[in-house]
């Protein structure tokens, strides 16, 4: 390889390099209107089957990157590419709509994507099975708790049936045993049904538990500060010493990136 | 690792259940309806013995005892007169109410949805909503005379308004989140419109609606009252006895309208909005 291809391979990934990514983020910046600069010059790549944490304190711009991925916000420069389907896009809450029950949830993402009626009431079934709510589907959001609200969102995101799953804080608003089964039921579906996982988080156990890599941004703007394996194998524990003693060393370089702010003149 | 997996659904069941908690009994529907229907029935019973009081003590205020106003309608009644006005009044407010909501809907979605038309009309809007809908009776008597089109015109200028506002504070409360996920599920347009934003709108749009079948009622009660267009209406009942000074005969008139207005949200806009908000779990109990 010559000099020249390698830069150019820098600037413009060729169509091979793209198909075997899942989701291809290129030099990405970020600003509203004329404030201040949100992202700078994002880039990631994001295999197949990955499960990638986004880590990063307030104001890294980690809900503004996964906007971004699904197409919600135009960047400023550079490029996003996720090839095939649409991604699919789950939020801190669960935003199910209180006027449908559990399973019309599911069945509208399901009609929205072209699923014709006789299909749909099979897929409703198998995909409330996958996130361990048979039988429940008849129940409306505000008769479910926020544990299984976040399976039914799951459900509905996984409806999409794209190979791609944004998740933004899912589990932040969750208590502390219900977020460890749902890490081990996210664990398990996403073995099952093999999805490329993009998963945005400020808790750094969260992250190692559940990533393959964990990518840590750093605030204001946010830029790629340092990108860690995670060698664990599945199915790890949140509590276990593999899980923490890598956490202890992730949690001090975010503070690192955080003490940076305490020289820099507040606005 | 099979057993981890059966531990953890397990332990999830366990945690559904523990957050869902006991399902509490319904109370005997005798004793639901005692504990609605009773404080009301009371209320009224003791304003009627404070108005029996006030004739009693020969207090120097000209009003007429209970039981006159109980004879003049039962003498009205008689006559079919009440029948008459109800059914005339009923059918009037109803269909101007509903050409109200045909019109008010697609107005208010239109000036929720598409900024510059809501900058431009919004306080105009309002402005008109404050506006009392007497104010249009002179008017429409010299458009289209006595007849049933001024009262359907005084009905819509008063109605349309109301639920135009309605309709636009039920899409503003919407959740900006809910239209974010309808967008990530992929509707556009009018799908997301119908899938998403109207039912999500749903209960305050049915506020609105409340809202305009009153100032329909009310709006078709003044043009009754001044413009007596043929038909008998309840409106008209008061002027004919204020014509002849039946005090009773007034009254009569206006508990009727009273009645009516109670009965039509009784029976048809608070069940429907208790239905809908207790779907969504807007209403405990």
């Amino acid at each position: 390889m010559t000099v020249l291809d390698s830069l150019r391979r820098r600037h413009v990934p060729d169509t091979a390099e793209v198909d075997s990514a899942a989701v291809v983020v290129d030099g990405l910046t970020k600003r509203f209107g004329r404030g201040p600069l949100i992202l700078d010059d994002i880039s990631l790549r994001v295999a197949p089957g990955e499960f990638l944490c986004i880590l990063g304190a307030s104001g890294c711009g980690k809900s503004t990157l996964l906007n971004l991925i699904a197409g919600l916000e135009q960047p400023t420069a550079g490029r996003v590419a996720v090839p095939g389907h649409k991604p699919s896009l789950m939020f801190q809450e669960p935003a199910l709509y209180p006027w449908l029950t559990a399973a019309e949830n599911i069945g509208l993402a399901l009609k929205l994507r072209g699923v014709d009626k006789g299909e749909r009431k099979d897929q409703i079934e198998r995909l409330l099975s996958l996130v361990r709510l048979d039988g429940a589907g008849a129940k409306r959001p505000h008769e479910l708790s926020g544990g299984m609200r976040q399976r039914v969102a799951l459900a509905r995101a996984l409806a999409q049936d794209s190979q791609v799953l944004l998740m933004d804080e899912p589990f932040a608003a969750l208590d502390a045993i219900t977020r460890d089964v749902l890490h081990d039921e996210l664990t398990r579906i996403r073995e099952e049904v093999g999805a490329t996982v993009l998963f945005v988080t400020h808790n750094v156990r969260e992250a190692v538990r559940l990533g393959d890599r964990v990518v840590l941004l750093s605030s204001r703007p946010g830029r790629v500060a340092n990108t860690f394996a995670v060698g664990i194998p599945q199915p790890r524990r949140i509590e276990s010493p593999e899980v923490a003693a890598l956490s202890v060393e992730i949690t001090e370089h975010l503070r690192t990136e955080i003490r940076r702010h305490a020289q820099a003149p507040t606005r | 690792m099979t057993t981890a997996t059966d531990g953890n659904r397990e332990l999830e069941a366990g945690l559904d259940a523990l957050e869902l908690g006991p399902i509490e009994a319904r109370r005997a529907w005798w004793r639901r309806a005692l504990s609605g229907g009773l404080p009301p029935i009371v209320a009224m019973l003791a304003l009627l013995g404070i108005w029996q009081l006030i004739v009693s003590t020969q207090h120097p205020v000209n009003l007429p005892t209970p039981s006159e106003v109980g004879n003049e309608f039962q003498a009205q009644w008689d006559l079919g007169r009440i029948q008459q006005a109800v059914g005339n009044s009923l059918y009037h407010g109803i269909l101007g109410f509903l050409i109200s909501a045909a019109v008010a809907t697609p107005l208010g979605v239109l000036l929720a949805r598409v900024s510059l038309l809501r900058r431009s009309f919004r306080p105009l809007v309002t402005g008109l909503q404050s506006l009392p809908s007497v104010v249009w009776v002179p008017a429409g008597i010299l458009w289209f005379g006595l007849s049933a089109r001024t009262l359907f015109f005084v009905v819509l200028m008063g109605a349309i308004p109301s639920i135009v506002n309605g309709t636009i504070s039920g899409i503003d409360q919407v959740p900006p989140l809910y239209l974010r996920v309808g967008h990530v599920l992929g509707a556009r347009g009018l799908t997301l419109a119908r899938h998403v934003l109207l039912p999500a709108a749903l209960p305050g749009y049915l506020g609105g609606l409340k809202q305009g079948w009153a100032f329909s009622w009310r709006s078709l009660m003044a043009a009754e009252l001044i413009a007596s267009s043929g038909s008998l209406g309840l409106g008209q009942i008061i002027e004919d006895a204020r014509n002849i000074s039946s005090f009773p005969g007034v009254i009569v008139g206006i508990l009727a309208i009273l009645v009516v207005g109670i009965a039509v949200d009784l029976v048809f806009f608070s069940p429907l909005e208790r239905r809908v908000l207790k779907r969504r779990g807007l209403l405990t109990a």
